[in-house]
C-alpha cells in the first residue's frame, strides 16, 4: 500500500460551523487520506505548528463567517516565517467571487465555494500532491 | 544524514516531523537514522496512556502535559487513531483536546494513524518515540488507541504504563478487560466526578492490592477528573515514583536491555523480510514456488527452505541500507 | 366501521393487482423506494386505512386542547398570523439600527438580533481572537453603550425582540432590561426571547463558553428571574434549527431539541422552580427544510410529544406548560450559491410547510446567503413571501388545513415514533448531557450529514443548479459587504467607553458579581449591576470563566 497523503482540515476564527469540515474530512479519510481535525476556533499560529508538526502535505481552511479575509492570508504569511513553502493550502465556505482573486495572492492555491463535490477536491489533491514520504 | 541528525538534535521541528514521516512511511533510511539518534534518546522517560475508548485519554494528556509544562519539562506527544484497514485513511482527531499546547515550543504533538498494524499501535510509535526524545523532549506520551492488543504493545515500548478506567453506567470491575491489571504501573480512575467512582476505586485497589501481594511495586490508583484538573499532579507524582523504582531497582536498565533485544529481532525481522518481498517478487521466486506447493511438487517447507537458498546464493544487496553481507560483521 | 374497513382493504387490493400492477410495466415509478429525509418510506398511496388505529381526540383533540397536534390556538391564524420575524444584524450597531427600521417600516411584526461571533462568545471586539470576526454575521456589542444604539429610537414596549444568544444570554438580556428601564419601559412591559440554548451549542453550533454545569445554572437563573420579573419574556428558545444545518434528519433534528428541552426542565426542577412558573415560557426554534410533508408532520408530532412529556412525566398542570409554541426559520443550508434567485423558491415552499405545521413565528431566509449576507433587495423579497402566504394564499384561513390527510397522519405517527425511539436512547445514556459528553448527538448528525452529502455527489439527490439543470452563469453582483474599517472603529469606540466610565464602579461590580459566581444564588442582579456600570460583555465573561472553567470540544471520531 502506498503511504496516505496527510492532510489537515482546520477552522480558523471564532466560526462554529463545522459541518462542511467534517463531511470534508469523512470524504477524505474514505479516499484513503490520514485527516488531522482540529477541531474550532483554531488560531492561525495552533494551524501553522499543527501543520508543521503533522508534517501535512495539504491544509484545508474552512471558515463561513466571513473572516476568511484576514485569517486565511495571516495563515499563509505565518507559513511562510515559518520557512513552510511546500504544503498545498486549500480554502473553503462562504467566499464571495472577489475574494477568490486576493486569496490566491495570498498564496492559497484553490478555493472551492459551497456546494463543490468531495470528488473535484479529491481529484486535486490527487493532481498536486506528489509522491509521499521521507523526503527531507 | 549527518544534517538531518544534527538538526533534530537541535530540536528543529520541521526535521523531527519530516523524520517521524520517515519511520511512518517505513521508508528504508530510517534505520540509519534510528541507530544515529540512540544516544541522544535515552534521557527521556516513556509513558504509555492506555485504556478504552471514551475513557478520556486524550484530555487526560492534554492534563499531564500542563502538569509537565509546569515543572519545567518538555513534553512529545504520540497520539495514535485507527486507520481503515480497507482503505488506509484515518481520522486524527486525539489533538482537538490538546490545542493549547500546539503552539508551545517546549510541545510537539503528533498523530498517527495504525497503518495496519494489528495490535492497534502503530508500529512506528516507538520509533517517533525515540525521534522526539532525540529532538529534546523530557516526556514522551504516548496515547493508544485502546482496542485491540495496544495495551500489550505499549508495555513493550513505555517505561511507565498509565492505564486509565472509568465509571461506566453500572459498570463494575468485572467488565474491566482481562489481563489489563498485568500491564499498568499506574491506574487513573478518570471521571472520578461520576456516580460510582469511589465504588469502583475501592474495588480496584482491593483488586490491586491482592494481586501485588509482597511484589516490590504495587500500581497505585489515582482518581482524576480532567474537567478540573483534579488528580493530576498525584498522577505526575505517581509516574514519577514508578520512575524511580524503576531506576533504583534497576529495572529500567532490565526493560530497556530487553527492549533492545526485542527492536534487534525486531529489526532483522523486518529487515528481512521486506528484502525478501521485494528480492522474492523480482525474481519471480515466491510465485514459481507457490506454483510447485500448488500442484504438489514440493510441500510448503522444502519450497521455503528452496527459496531460501536461492536467495542467499544471490548474495544481500539493498539499497539505502547498504547491506554487504559477511564485511558488516567483522567490523 | 369495520366492515367498512374490510370493504375498503379489499378495494385496495384490487386496485393494487389491477390498476398499479398493470401500468407499472408500462410506466415504472420513478425510484424503487421513495423515502423522506429521515428516511421514512413514502407509499404510493394513503386511505383511511393508514389512520385506522389512530384515535382522534387521543392523538390530535380540538385545537389549543391537549395534546396540541392540531394547534396550540383554537382558531390559530384566523385570529392573528403568524409574526413575521426576519433575524437581522451586521456591523455596528448604528447601522443595524437602520436595517432595524427599514423592517419595521415594511410591515415586519418583530425584532430579531443577529450577534456578531465574539459578542456570542463572549470577547470584546479588543480580544486576540476577535479579529477579522467584529461585525461580520451579525452586529458587534461590546457594552450596554452599544446595546443603547442599537434601539435607539425604537420603543421597547411597542415591539417584541429575539435575541439569538446563548452562553452570555443573561448578560444581554441585562442589557436589553437596563435599555427599557433608560427608555422608562418596566421589565414587565418587555417582550422577546433570548435563545439561551446551551446543550445545542455543544451539540451543533459551537458558541459554547463553559462547561455544561454551570451553563446550565446561568440558565435556571434566568428561568427564575424571568418568571419573577418578566411576564412576557421567554426565557429559553430551544433549537434544532442548527442541529438541522449541521446536517441532522427531520426526525434527530425533533428528537434531539426535545430531549435537551427535558435536560432544562429537569434542571430547572433540580434548581427548585415550580414547573408551571416557568414551562409556560419555554419556546422552541425549529428548521422548515424541503421535505415538504415530513416537516409539517415534524411540528405535528412535535407539539403531541411535548404534550405528553410535560403532563406525564413532569406532572405539569398549567395548559400553557404543555404547548410547544415554535419559532421557524427556512433551511439556510439548502440555499445554493449557483442560480441564487431560484432559493427564493425553495424559501417559499419551507416557509409554506412551517405555516401548514402552525408555527407562531417565521424567518425566511434570503435569496443571497449562501454568498454573503442579505442585501437589502434580499430581505425584502424574504418578508415578501411571508406576505404572499398570509394574506393572499388562504392557506391561513381553517387550522391546521391538512390535518386527517391520511399521509400526513400516518407520517406524523411514523415522526413521532422515530423520534420517540431517540429520545429513548438518550435517556438511556443518562440524558441529554451525558449523552452529548459522549458526542452521541454529534456523531449521528455527522453521520447523516455524510451521507447526505454522498446523496448529492451520486445525484441520488436532486440539487437545482447544483448538480441538475445547471447553467453558465455570471458571479453575482451587488452583495452586501462589511466594512472593514467598522472593526477599527468598534475597537476605537471600545477604547474610548473604557476610559469614559467609572472604573471603581465596574471594577466593584466585576468582584461582586465572582464572588457570587462561586457561591450558588442567582447571579442576575449582580450582572444587571455590572451592565448598568458599563462593564463590558468580555469583561463579565471573563469574570465567569475565571470561576467556571471553559467547555473542550469532544473529539468525536
Amino acid at each position: 500500500m502506498t503511504n496516505p497523503v496527510r492532510i489537515l482540515v482546520a477552522k480558523p476564527g471564532l466560526d462554529g460551523h463545522d459541518r462542511g469540515a467534517k463531511v470534508i474530512a469523512q470524504g477524505f479519510r474514505n479516499a484513503g487520506m490520514e485527516v488531522i481535525y482540529t477541531g474550532l476556533r483554531q488560531t492561525p499560529e495552533q494551524i501553522v505548528h499543527t501543520a508543521i508538526q503533522e508534517d501535512v502535505q495539504v491544509i484545508a481552511l474552512s471558515c463561513l463567517s466571513g473572516a476568511h479575509r484576514y485569517l486565511f492570508p495571516k495563515v499563509m504569511e505565518l507559513l511562510k516565517s515559518e520557512g513552510v513553502d511546500d504544503i498545498i493550502v486549500l480554502a473553503g465556505g462562504v467566499i464571495p467571487e472577489e475574494d477568490i482573486a486576493n486569496l490566491k495572492e495570498a498564496g492559497i492555491r484553490e478555493v472551492f465555494t459551497s456546494g463543490t463535490p468531495i470528488k473535484v477536491m479529491l481529484e486535486f489533491i490527487n493532481e498536486n500532491t506528489g509522491p509521499v514520504g521521507g523526503v527531507l | 544524514m549527518e544534517e538531518i541528525l544534527k538538526k533534530v538534535f537541535s530540536g528543529d521541528r520541521r526535521t523531527v516531523a519530516r523524520a517521524i514521516t520517515m519511520v511512518e512511511n517505513r521508508d528504508p533510511r530510517r534505520y540509519r537514522m534510528l541507530a544515529g539518534l540512540r544516544s541522544k534518546a535515552s534521557h527521556a522517560l516513556v509513558v504509555g496512556i492506555t485504556g478504552s475508548p471514551g475513557a478520556g485519554k486524550s484530555a487526560l494528556v492534554d492534563r499531564l502535559t500542563t502538569e509537565y509544562r509546569r515543572k519545567g519539562l518538555t513534553v512529545g506527544i504520540i497520539a495514535v487513531d485507527p486507520s481503515s484497514p480497507f482503505t488506509g485513511g484515518a481520522l486524527l482527531g486525539d489533538r482537538i483536546r490538546m490545542q493549547q499546547h500546539a503552539t508551545d515550543p517546549g510541545v510537539f504533538i503528533r498523530s498517527m494513524g495504525t497503518r495496519g498494524s494489528l495490535g492497534g499501535l502503530s508500529r512506528a510509535a516507538g520509533e517517533a518515540a525515540q525521534i522526539l526524545a532525540a529532538g529534546g523532549k523530557d516526556i514522551i506520551l504516548i496515547e493508544t488507541v485502546g482496542v485491540g492488543q495496544s495495551e500489550m504493545e505499549i508495555m513493550k515500548i513505555a517505561d511507565t504504563t498509565v492505564v486509565v478506567l472509568t465509571p461506566g453506567a453500572g459498570d463494575s470491575i468485572q467488565t474491566i478487560k482481562a489481563g489489563i491489571m498485568e500491564i499498568a504501573d499506574v491506574f487513573a480512575l478518570n471521571k472520578a466526578d461520576l456516580p460510582g467512582a469511589r465504588r469502583m476505586a475501592r474495588e480496584v485497589r482491593v483488586m490491586v492490592e491482592t494481586n501485588c501481594h509482597g511484589a516490590p511495586w504495587c500500581p497505585p490508583v489515582i482518581e482524576t477528573v480532567t474537567i478540573n484538573g483534579q488528580g493530576v499532579t498525584e498522577l505526575v507524582q505517581a509516574i514519577e515514583n514508578h520512575c524511580q523504582y524503576l531506576t533504583e531497582s534497576g529495572k529500567l536498565e532490565e526493560q530497556r536491555r530487553q527492549r533492545v533485544l526485542d527492536e534487534l529481532s525486531e529489526t532483522i525481522i523486518s529487515l528481512f523480510g521486506e528484502w525478501l518481498g521485494r528480492q522474492g517478487q523480482q525474481q519471480g521466486l515466491l510465485t514459481s514456488a507457490a506454483k510447485q506447493i500448488a500442484s504438489g511438487q514440493v510441500d510448503l517447507y522444502g519450497a521455503a527452505m528452496a527459496v531460501l537458498q536461492e536467495i542467499f546464493a544471490g548474495g544481500l544487496k539493498e539499497e539505502g541500507y547498504s547491506f554487504s553481507g559477511q564485511e558488516a560483521f567483522k567490523k | 366501521m369495520e366492515q367498512k374497513n374490510r370493504e375498503l382493504a379489499a378495494a385496495k387490493e384490487q386496485w393494487e393487482k389491477n390498476l398499479r400492477e398493470k401500468i407499472l410495466p408500462r410506466f415504472p415509478e420513478r425510484k424503487e423506494r421513495f423515502l423522506t429525509h429521515s428516511e421514512i418510506p413514502v407509499e404510493t398511496l394513503y386511505t383511511p386505512l393508514d389512520t385506522e388505529n389512530t384515535d382522534y381526540l387521543e392523538e390530535l383533540g380540538m385545537p389549543g386542547e391537549y395534546p396540541y397536534t392540531r394547534g396550540v390556538q383554537p382558531t390559530m391564524y384566523r385570529g392573528r398570523t403568524w409574526t413575521m420575524r426576519q433575524y437581522a444584524g451586521f456591523g455596528t450597531a448604528e447601522e443595524t439600527n437602520r436595517r432595524f427600521k427599514y423592517l419595521l417600516d415594511r410591515g415586519q411584526m418583530g425584532l430579531s438580533v443577529a450577534f456578531d461571533l465574539p459578542t456570542q462568545i463572549g470577547y470584546d471586539s479588543d480580544h486576540p481572537l476577535s479579529f477579522g470576526e467584529v461585525g461580520k454575521v451579525g452586529v458587534a456589542i461590546d457594552s450596554l453603550k452599544d446595546m443603547e444604539t442599537l434601539f435607539k429610537g425604537i420603543p421597547l414596549d411597542k415591539v417584541s425582540t429575539s435575541m439569538t444568544i446563548n452562553s452570555p444570554a443573561a448578560v444581554l438580556m441585562a442589557m436589553y432590561i437596563v435599555v427599557g428601564e433608560k427608555q422608562g419601559v418596566s421589565m414587565e412591559q418587555l417582550s422577546g426571547t433570548i435563545q439561551n440554548d446551551i446543550l445545542k451549542e455543544y451539540i451543533a453550533r459551537g458558541t459554547y463558553i463553559y462547561p455544561p454545569e454551570p451553563s446550565m445554572r446561568l440558565i435556571t437563573d434566568t428561568f427564575e428571574y424571568c418568571s419573577a420579573h418578566l411576564p412576557n419574556w421567554n426565557s429559553i428558545s430551544i433549537s434544532g434549527y442548527h442541529i438541522r444545518e449541521a446536517g441532522s434528519t427531520a426526525v434527530q433534528e425533533m428528537a434531539f431539541t426535545i430531549a435537551n428541552g427535558i435536560a432544562y426542565v429537569e434542571a430547572a426542577i433540580k434548581a427548585g422552580l415550580d414547573i408551571d412558573e416557568f414551562a409556560p415560557r419555554l419556546s422552541f426554534f425549529f428548521n422548515a427544510h424541503l421535505n415538504f410533508f415530513e416537516e409539517i408532520a415534524k411540528f405535528r408530532a412535535a407539539r403531541r410529544i411535548w404534550a405528553r412529556i410535560m403532563k406525564d412525566r413532569f406532572g405539569a398542570k398549567n395548559p400553557k406548560s404543555l404547548m410547544l409554541r415554535f419559532h421557524t426559520q427556512t433551511a439556510g443550508c439548502t440555499l445554493t450559491a449557483q442560480q441564487p434567485d431560484v432559493n427564493i423558491i425553495r424559501v417559499a415552499c419551507q416557509a409554506l410547510s412551517a405555516v401548514l405545521g402552525g408555527t407562531q413565528s417565521l424567518h425566511t431566509n434570503s435569496r443571497d446567503e449562501a454568498l454573503a449576507l442579505p442585501s437589502e433587495d434580499s430581505v425584502l423579497i424574504a418578508l415578501r413571501t411571508q406576505q404572499v402566504i398570509a394574506y393572499e394564499t388562504g392557506v391561513t384561513d381553517t387550522v391546521d388545513p391538512l390535518g386527517g390527510s391520511y399521509f400526513v397522519e400516518d407520517l406524523t405517527n411514523r415522526v413521532e415514533k422515530a423520534a420517540m425511539d431517540y429520545i429513548n436512547r438518550i435517556e438511556a445514556i443518562g440524558g441529554a448531557v451525558r449523552a452529548i459528553e459522549e458526542g452521541f448527538q454529534q456523531m449521528e448528525i455527522m453521520d447523516s450529514a455524510y451521507k447526505y452529502q454522498l446523496e448529492i455527489e451520486s445525484e441520488e439527490r436532486v440539487v437545482i443548479g447544483v448538480n441538475r439543470f445547471q447553467i453558465e452563469e455570471r458571479s453575482p453582483q451587488d452583495l452586501l459587504r462589511v466594512d472593514p474599517v467598522l472593526e477599527e472603529n468598534q475597537r476605537r469606540k471600545l477604547s474610548q467607553l473604557k476610559q469614559e466610565r467609572d472604573p471603581l464602579a465596574v471594577s466593584g461590580s466585576l468582584d461582586r458579581l465572582k464572588e457570587a459566581a462561586t457561591g450558588t444564588g442567582n447571579l442576575m442582579p449582580l450582572i444587571l449591576e455590572a451592565v448598568r456600570a458599563y462593564a463590558t460583555l468580555g469583561e463579565i465573561c471573563d469574570v465567569l470563566r475565571d470561576v467556571f472553567g471553559e467547555y473542550q470540544q469532544k473529539a468525536i471520531f
